[in-house]
């Protein structure tokens, strides 16, 4: 589904003295099925980007199209509850969500609420919990009784139960050990491929913009402060670091060794074994000539 | 001879009768003006562990001490004065309506005096960097700066350890970086303990000791350097190593081995030096 903002505003509280312009005449367009990272400082609008998306906010100004659907001021939308079937996002701790006795009843509360049918809605259970790696055999219990990695699990296997067209993540990896986080984002983008779904990931990490997105918009300040693809955006660290931003280290581990020893890395997504390579073998090379 | 300041003996704990032990006789202890870094995957029991510390959570076997006082009923007051925590969320903490407010509601609580107050608020402040903002909205600050507020908070009661449980798993790179060089400025200042317990690689590269908790057990404990020498073993229970250190283990494979092992950029740089200089 095919995202696009058009000269996109947004003020919270407006005429009021709270009044706090969140987005600025924002535009892009976001091509179905592409993976689209948002970065941005804390307070960059991320957050109220994303919360257009599936229309819990509507534009100040401007329009915002998802799909077919079309978020404008002063438009009542009619068709919010389909938009909000076909976009499914996890939000920042989507465990502190969960409220039903048993995993079961907290996965099928989605499809439930849209009126799918109840064999159809068995059949989706079972298909997001093997996505996410949860056993069958757990589906009676208390979601409360898990640990916070699987509690996050249950939490996003009750979004993909509704079998979202575009899938939105706030920061899905958030306070998850080290292999968690690749466990989930493997996942995610496994689920973008199969599926053919649009991906949008609002992240503070920019390892994982690197290596899943296949397009970035920086965000500053509620304005659309550049967009490229991943290299685009990470090769320019100055650009970065004037908006609170700083490139995944792999790029400032390349930079720092071109630098301090005149070797050519050039970086491309190079993973870090190659990059031990090509620095082992221009460094060997170099002392054999001396 | 004391030097330990907060030690765990034979502590075994659950949280409802029938479930499992999160730990079973666990021995742990963070000396005075250490700085302890507590890294596990999730459920390996790292929060519980800080719970545990200022008697968020009592435990059902065993003992912790506290500056030589055991954790009870009676003492709990006295050690929670000694030890402050700042938790993940940095909006989940706070009460007052500008920073000064906020920072002024703990001493509030220890019956602290006015005047007495006053300086400790600025004081703290300024420990933190963060004077400038005094009549400000703690909600309109950014992520790091808030945790820099909570921590300034914490730092007003001056307590004798600080416990970061995660404190800045919410934030983005350059809030992580705010803290990290904040806490490094304070023990420049002043004598004080303290806990990380993190699952951000770079920020265990700062600790003095590092305790890897795996399953409710101490898995393994020493500095990061010997810590982050067992990459392939951390792979295994769900844990890393910092991106240099992963570099250096894959130089290995040409020959080249860098010495000491490097666990950061600075690092890296100076042994490759060291390295070709002698080639």
């Amino acid at each position: 589904m095919e995202i696009s903002f058009d000269n996109v505003s947004y003020i919270y509280q407006p005429g009021t003295p709270f009044e706090h312009r969140a987005l600025h005449q924002l535009t892009f367009t976001i091509p179905s099925q592409s993976f689209v990272a948002v970065i941005g400082h804390t307070g960059s609008g991320k957050s109220t980007l994303i919360q257009h998306l599936n229309g819990l906010l509507t534009p100040t100004s401007g329009v915002a199209r998802i799909g077919p659907y079309v978020l404008q001021a002063g438009e009542k939308n009619k068709d919010l509850k389909s938009l909000r079937e076909q976009v499914g996002v996890v939000f920042q701790y989507p465990e502190h969500q969960l409220f039903e006795e048993t995993i079961k009843k907290d996965i099928a509360f989605g499809p439930a609420n849209f009126e799918v049918r109840q064999e159809e809605i068995e059949r989706r259970i079972y298909a997001a919990i093997d996505a996410v790696g949860i056993q069958s055999d757990m589906l009676e219990r208390s979601p409360f009784d898990l640990s916070g990695g699987q509690m996050r699990r249950v939490a996003i296997a009750g979004v993909l139960a509704m079998e979202p067209r575009v899938l939105v993540l706030d920061e899905p990896t958030a306070g998850l050990d080290p292999k968690g986080q690749q466990e989930i984002m493997d996942m995610f983008y496994n689920l973008h491929q199969e599926k053919q779904l649009t991906t949008v990931l609002v992240t503070h990490s920019m390892e994982d913009a690197l290596a899943y997105a296949d397009y970035i918009i920086v965000m500053d300040q509620g304005e659309l402060y550049k967009e490229g693809t991943p290299l685009e955006i990470f090769l320019q660290p100055q650009a970065l670091n004037k908006v609170g931003l700083e490139v995944p280290e792999i790029i400032s581990l390349s930079s720092t060794l071109e630098k301090e020893y005149g070797i050519t890395i050039d970086y491309k997504k190079q993973t870090l074994e190659e990059l031990a390579e090509m620095v082992a073998h221009q460094l060997k090379g170099r002392a054999t000539h001396e | 001879m004391e030097k330990s300041f907060v030690t765990f003996k034979d502590v075994s704990f659950r949280y409802q009768e029938e479930q499992p032990w999160i730990f079973n006789g666990l021995n742990i202890s963070v000396n005075r003006n250490e700085w302890v870094a507590i890294i596990g995957h999730n459920g390996s029991g790292k929060s519980t562990i800080a719970k545990l510390m200022n008697g968020l959570l009592f435990p059902q076997e065993g003992t912790i001490s506290v500056d030589q006082m055991e954790l009870q009923d009676e003492t709990i007051w006295d050690i929670r004065k000694k030890i402050g925590m700042v938790f993940q969320n940095p909006d989940n903490q706070f009460v007052g309506t500008t920073v000064m407010d906020d920072v002024a509601f703990g001493l509030e609580n220890h019956g602290i005096p006015r005047e007495e107050m006053k300086r400790r608020i600025k004081a703290s402040l300024n420990a933190v960097g963060m004077i400038d903002y005094i009549h400000h909205e703690p909600h309109r600050l950014s992520g790091g700066q808030k945790q820099r507020i909570a921590i300034a908070s914490v730092l007003a009661i001056a307590p004798e350890m600080i416990i970061l449980d995660e404190a800045t798993a919410m934030l983005d790179p350059i809030g992580r970086k705010e803290i990290m060089k904040t806490v490094h400025q304070l023990r420049e200042q002043r004598d004080v303990s303290i806990v990380t317990i993190t699952h951000d690689l770079n920020e265990v590269t700062y600790a003095d000791r590092v305790i890897v908790m795996n399953k409710g057990e101490v898995w393994y404990e020493g500095t990061p350097r010997e810590v982050f020498a067992k990459q392939r073993q951390l792979d295994e229970i769900g844990l890393g190593v910092p991106l240099v250190t992963q570099f250096a283990h894959e130089l290995k494979r040409y020959g080249m081995e860098l010495e000491p092992e490097p666990i950061n950029q600075k690092e890296l740089v100076d042994a490759l030096w060291k390295y070709h200089s002698t080639m």
